[in-house]
């Protein structure tokens, strides 16, 4: 009779044949996920790899499934490493996958393609989004690290080209798994501010894993939020990140960042003379036109010019002197009519010729008397005649 | 020396627009020489920014993020 052992003993009997065997412990496994599930709480994936044969129940737990890269879905050719076991309550047989990596292309180059296509999808890529640069921008904010040649580079292009802009140096971790959450920390900080006309963020060359950081889907999104222009310079010409995607424009490096960023100097200076000199020119120009201008009435006002004026001007003067010549000689011709009228008239009225016609004028003591009161019986008087006197005394006297 | 308010890209921009009116010929000889001298004395300013300019680099620290948050 054999010995009869409980279903717990039996699993655990099992459970301990699978995890002593080195085979068992320490295998890649390849094949398709199906039947996905990402427990909400407990963090750990379930899930089920097949191939078209067979199938084997999965088990990731968090702190290992949190170390993949790429979104997990089903019909994902992977393979997966880990060990076999035993789950003793139900005797369940299954994979404990320790890493997952996708088949046929890179971890990152897979999460990379993923989370381009799930925000080109959602319209963060879209070109109408995309702001322009200011062109003279008084502040700038960097937000790299305080260590790389990015940020000298960026430093030196920017005080050459253009020193009147102020630069707020962000420094921030551009590497490794915290990368990506202090580069959305710091943009929050940054965007707080309200004074900041243009934002590069990136970093200077290095392995695909180093630049991965920029991958990240949250600090894609935060990029994409910005109130500020945001210039992505991620590794060398040929780096893409996802960040360069979400930002307002691309930089091949950091040092095009700063290019892109400030205008040059010398062109500025250029720009300004070449001005001012369009400003002398124009000027200069509407000088000679005033001048000629002048210059064409004065010709207008020559000698011979005047001489016709004048000699125009003498014409009129001497039809006026004529009109006035005969004006004169006619006012003088008709006073003379009327003067020698007024002689005779006066002639008429002359006393001589009153006497002459008969009248006589009497005198006494040298003066005429015009009636009789002042004459007497006896008064020597003078009667004037046109042609002579008599003296006379007065014998009688009538009164009317 | 200029003031501390000088403003290089509204004076620019104003320089390109005095060098745009001289073109104009329906302007006055006493307007174009009011235009010109002012276009001059933004050219003289927008110089002088640039070459006195030096550069200033501030760091944004978590203090200064809580006075301005």
């Amino acid at each position: 009779m054999l010995n009869t052992i409980t279903v717990s003993q039996l699993n655990t009997y099992v459970k301990s044949l699978v995890e002593n065997d080195p085979r068992l412990t320490f295998v890649n496994v390849s094949g398709e996920i199906s039947n996905f599930k990402n427990h909400f709480s407990s963090g750990h994936w379930y899930f089920t790899l097949k191939d078209q044969n067979a199938s084997i129940r999965c088990v990731m737990f968090r702190s290992s499934a949190s170390r993949v890269r790429f979104q997990v879905e089903d019909g994902l050719a992977v393979v997966i490493k880990g060990r076999v076991s035993i789950y003793e309550k139900d005797g369940q047989y299954q994979f404990y996958a320790e890493e997952m990596h996708p088949i046929g292309e890179g971890d990152l180059a897979l999460q990379f393609k993923q989370v381009k296509e799930k925000l080109e999808k959602e319209g963060l890529f879209d070109v109408t989004s995309k702001r322009p640069l200011p062109r003279f921008p008084k502040k700038i904010a960097v937000i790299t690290s305080d260590t790389g040649a990015a940020v000298r580079d960026i430093l030196n292009i920017t005080n050459t080209r253009y020193p009147a802009c102020e630069i707020v140096m962000c420094s921030v971790l551009v590497q490794g798994d915290m990368a990506a959450s202090d580069m959305i920390k710091t943009l929050d900080r940054v965007y707080a501010l309200n004074d900041i006309d243009v934002i590069i963020i990136g970093r200077g060359g290095g392995s695909a894993e180093d630049l991965h950081c920029f991958n990240d889907e949250a600090l894609a999104r935060k990029i994409y939020e910005s109130p500020f222009p945001v210039i992505s310079a991620v590794g060398h010409e040929t780096d893409f990140s996802i960040s360069d995607f979400v930002a307002d424009i691309r930089a091949s490096t950091p040092s095009h960042a700063a290019e892109l960023a400030v205008p040059d100097m010398r062109e500025l200076k250029n720009h300004i003379d070449s001005i001012t000199n369009l400003l002398k020119s124009k000027i200069t120009y509407k000088y000679d036109f005033y001048y000629n201008k002048l210059n064409s009435l004065d010709s207008k006002v020559s000698p011979t010019n005047v001489s016709r004026v004048v000699q125009n001007k003498q014409i009129d003067v001497d039809r006026i002197f004529d009109k006035m010549e005969n004006r004169i000689k006619f006012i003088l011709q008709k006073n003379a009519n009327s003067a020698s009228g007024l002689a005779s008239r006066i002639d008429a009225l002359s006393p001589l010729k009153v006497m002459a016609r008969g009248f006589s004028a009497v005198s006494k003591d040298n003066k005429y008397i015009t009636n009789t009161d002042k004459l007497n019986v006896g008064d020597n008087i003078t009667v004037e005649f046109y042609d002579g006197n008599i003296d006379c005394t007065i014998t009688d006297k009538k009164c009317k | 020396m200029l003031s501390k308010d000088f403003d290089f890209e509204k004076s620019i921009k104003e320089l390109e627009k005095i060098a745009a009116s001289l073109e104009n010929e329906q302007i006055t000889l006493d307007e174009s020489i009011a235009l010109f001298e002012k276009g001059v004395k933004l050219s003289k300013d927008c110089s002088e920014y640039l070459e006195s300019a030096k550069q200033k680099i501030i760091t944004l620290t978590e203090k200064e993020s809580e006075d301005n948050g």
